[in-house]
């Protein structure tokens, strides 16, 4: 049968580049990733092997331009964000805290010298990076976070906490916000620094295939040559946030797709009741409303592509496609792993995992809840949560 | 050094493939991807001419209405250039025709090194290598599965049932590579998006200097006399297990002398 789950045939509105990117993430996916990732969500593991691959392929940092980036155009982006995210969240997590959330400051505030002497070898994967602005009892609103950075002479001294951060114990420098007595400022942190210590998050049932952590820091030092010059304020973060939430619009399709497909295959396949589970038509509505919706997610994100082409995405834009395609996603997976029955439930078949990833997928990068306030502030032009 | 690869492009294996039911011939009026076999020449080619510190890989190709998708692939792995022939003419061109195709484009390179797949997916002849060599008047060599080059010389590993053959050959020469021997890279994006412009020569008959009458269904020795279906494979014997069913399987297992 054809696959339909292009419904609108979206990716015809693609350039070249962009198939053969999307093409070459998915075969990637398809055959390197797939066939490790339910040991991998079942250990709580991310599998580094791949790290090599993942970079040679230029996903790291892929839409920038220059410093040993691929320069990609912003559909192509999303597009491998979609393709990453259909084989695990956990693998674009990845890509995106690497390239959107640690790569993109110092490309975008950070200086010249800054900028050739990271980007480069975070573009190999030689160099890992975690993004550091959720603390312990700040996370909607990390206007308020406590983590302060205060200069003695031309040095800065960094005290405070970071939590459920990706990437944080494998990192090798962190993007961290703090507070100062100039405003908020980033500042690029090597992990060894004496006073900075990382762990590992453990027992987390969402997300697995994906290494979360906190950090703390005691007195750490950096010069300022390792402060961020451009980073002035909240905006900073939260344009990085800007660029990842893109990402995860484009990935919440990828989910979807993968739940869709996956419980269309085993609906066709088994029979109950003398046929096949497919031919009853409280499926077959089933089908057609989650790729409806999957269609609409589809077209949400294919927009932002052009509009983030056309330099005209707004900040609110991309919430309404992330707080919508993220929703799409996870009911996606949970009515797919139900019409999968029993076997629905195993790591053998992606929509529970997918499920179990979406609800950290809808908590970080801005809750369903933020999402639909700051679409209310737009809406009404009263910001409910400030 | 120069290396030369003979790139198949080749309907989409994964796509429903239709027989044209006058000529009983593939179509291949659609998007035509880089066959997979081809794959592992290219990679191999790659890493000859980075491990000799230097040279050139260039791709040739055969297809019709000049399809290049495949050759992009290719090109995106990392290689620099490549020549596509494509001619109205060339319809219902069989092995032989194809050899004599490809040699033509080969000898406008002069290359160190030919390379090519021991078989493509979609005709899987096998033929055209060595045919390609033997219009050449070149030396081959078949199911390489390890290449080092050393000065003049190649030294092959050459696949056998038992194990392989040690050959050594000068150059230049015309290799056929077993397919899976190496892990063929995956395009970066950044070579994605500088293949567009790297240079591909389309050629036609007449540009290749080619006689019309030793090519195309007038040239073709060969012909597709009948085409059958493919006999629907049986469903296998279902073992039940009542507390022997191990034996069973080993007894399976011996008469098929795989233990
Ligand atoms: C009677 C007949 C009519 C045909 N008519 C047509 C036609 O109208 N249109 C058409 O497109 N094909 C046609 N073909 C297919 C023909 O051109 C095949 O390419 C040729 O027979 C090679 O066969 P193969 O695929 O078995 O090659 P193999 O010998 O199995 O291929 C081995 C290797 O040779 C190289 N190679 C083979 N073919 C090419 C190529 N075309 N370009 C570059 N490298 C190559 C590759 O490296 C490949 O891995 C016809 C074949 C026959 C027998
Ligand atoms: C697996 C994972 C990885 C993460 N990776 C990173 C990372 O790399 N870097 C990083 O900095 N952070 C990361 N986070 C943290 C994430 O961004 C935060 O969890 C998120 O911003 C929500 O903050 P919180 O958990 O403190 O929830 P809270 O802000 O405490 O919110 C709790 C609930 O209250 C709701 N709520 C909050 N405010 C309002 C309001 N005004 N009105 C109505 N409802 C409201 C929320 O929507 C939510 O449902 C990660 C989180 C997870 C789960």
């Amino acid at each position: 049968m054809a696959d339909i789950s292009d419904f609108y045939d979206l990716d015809s509105t693609l350039g070249d580049d962009e198939i053969m990117i999307r093409d070459t993430v998915s075969r990637f996916v398809e055959n390197e990733f797939n066939p490790i990732v339910a040991e991998h969500f079942e250990a709580g593991t991310f599998p580094m092997e791949l790290v090599p691959t993942i970079a040679d392929m230029g996903l790291l940092g892929m839409h920038l331009d220059g410093y040993g980036c691929a320069g990609a155009s912003a559909s192509a982006y999303g597009i491998a964000c979609r393709e990453l995210e259909s084989g695990d969240s956990g693998l674009r997590s990845f890509v995106s805290v690497q390239g959107s959330l640690c790569m993109f400051p110092i490309w975008k505030y950070g200086s010249e010298e800054q900028k050739q002497q990271w980007l480069p070898r975070m573009a190999t994967g030689e160099i890992i990076g975690c993004f550091g602005l959720t603390e312990p009892d700040h996370g909607s609103d990390p206007s308020s976070m406590t983590t302060r950075a205060v200069k003695v002479g031309d040095k800065w001294v960094l005290n405070g906490a970071k939590r459920w951060i990706t990437n944080a114990g494998i990192a090798q420098l962190a993007i961290v916000w703090a507070n100062t007595d100039e405003g908020f400022r980033g500042f690029l942190v090597p992990t060894d620094s004496p006073g900075f210590e990382a762990r590992k998050i453990e027992n987390k049932l969402s997300l697995r295939a994906s290494i979360t952590g906190e950090f703390y820091m005691t007195d750490v030092e950096v010069p300022e040559t390792m402060r961020l010059p451009d980073a002035i304020s909240i905006g900073a973060p939260l344009s990085c946030l800007s660029e990842a939430r893109y990402g995860i619009a484009f990935g919440a399709v990828g989910v979807a797709r993968s739940c869709y497909k996956a419980a269309l295959e085993y609906q066709l396949d088994r029979p109950q009741f003398g046929k096949p589970l497919a031919s009853f038509q409280i499926n077959q509505i089933k089908f057609a409303d989650m790729l409806t919706q999957m269609t609409n997610a589809n077209l949400q994100a294919n927009r932002l592509g052009q509009l983030k082409e056309a330099n005209t995405l707004r900040p609110f834009h991309i919430s309404m496609a992330k707080r919508h395609n993220c929703r799409v996603a996870i009911d996606a997976a949970r009515t797919a792993r139900a019409m999968m029955g029993a076997n629905g439930v195993s790591t053998e078949y992606s929509p529970m995992r997918h499920a179990n990833n979406m609800e950290s997928v809808m908590t970080y990068e801005g809750t369903e809840e933020i999402h639909g306030l700051i679409l209310g502030q737009e809406i009404t032009g009263i910001p409910s949560f400030k | 050094m120069k290396v030369v690869v003979c790139v198949k492009q080749i309907p989409d294996p994964a796509l429903p493939g239709e027989l044209n039911p006058t000529t009983n011939l593939l179509k291949r009026d659609g998007k035509l991807i880089l066959d997979e076999s081809d794959s592992y020449g290219v990679e191999m080619a790659l890493q000859l001419v980075e491990a000799a510190g230097g040279g050139e890989v260039s791709l040739v190709s055969m297809a019709p209405n000049n399809e290049m998708s495949g050759l992009r692939t290719a090109l995106a792995m990392g290689a620099d250039d490549a020549i596509l022939v494509s001619d109205e003419n060339l319809a219902g061109t069989d092995a032989l025709g194809t050899a004599k195709v490809l040699a033509a484009a080969i000898r406008r390179l002069s290359p160190d090194l030919i390379l090519a797949g021991v078989e493509s997916s979609d005709g899987y002849t096998g033929t055209v290598p060595e045919m390609v060599a033997g219009v050449l008047d070149l030396p081959s060599v078949t199911f390489a599965k390890q290449i080092s080059i050393d000065g003049d010389t190649v030294k092959v590993q050459r696949q056998t049932e038992a194990g392989y053959d040690d050959v050594e050959c000068k150059l230049p020469v015309l290799l056929s590579v077993t397919a899976g021997v190496v892990e063929p890279r995956y395009p970066s994006f950044k070579g994605i998006m500088a293949a567009k412009k790297k240079p591909v020569e389309a050629l036609d008959l007449q540009g290749l200097g080619i006689d019309l009458n030793t090519v195309g269904l007038v040239g073709a020795r060969q012909e597709t006399i009948r085409v059958t279906e493919a006999e629907e494979r049986e469903s296998g014997e279902i073992i039940v297990d009542d507390g022997d069913a191990h034996q069973r399987i080993a007894e399976f297992l011996g008469e098929l002398k795989v233990i």
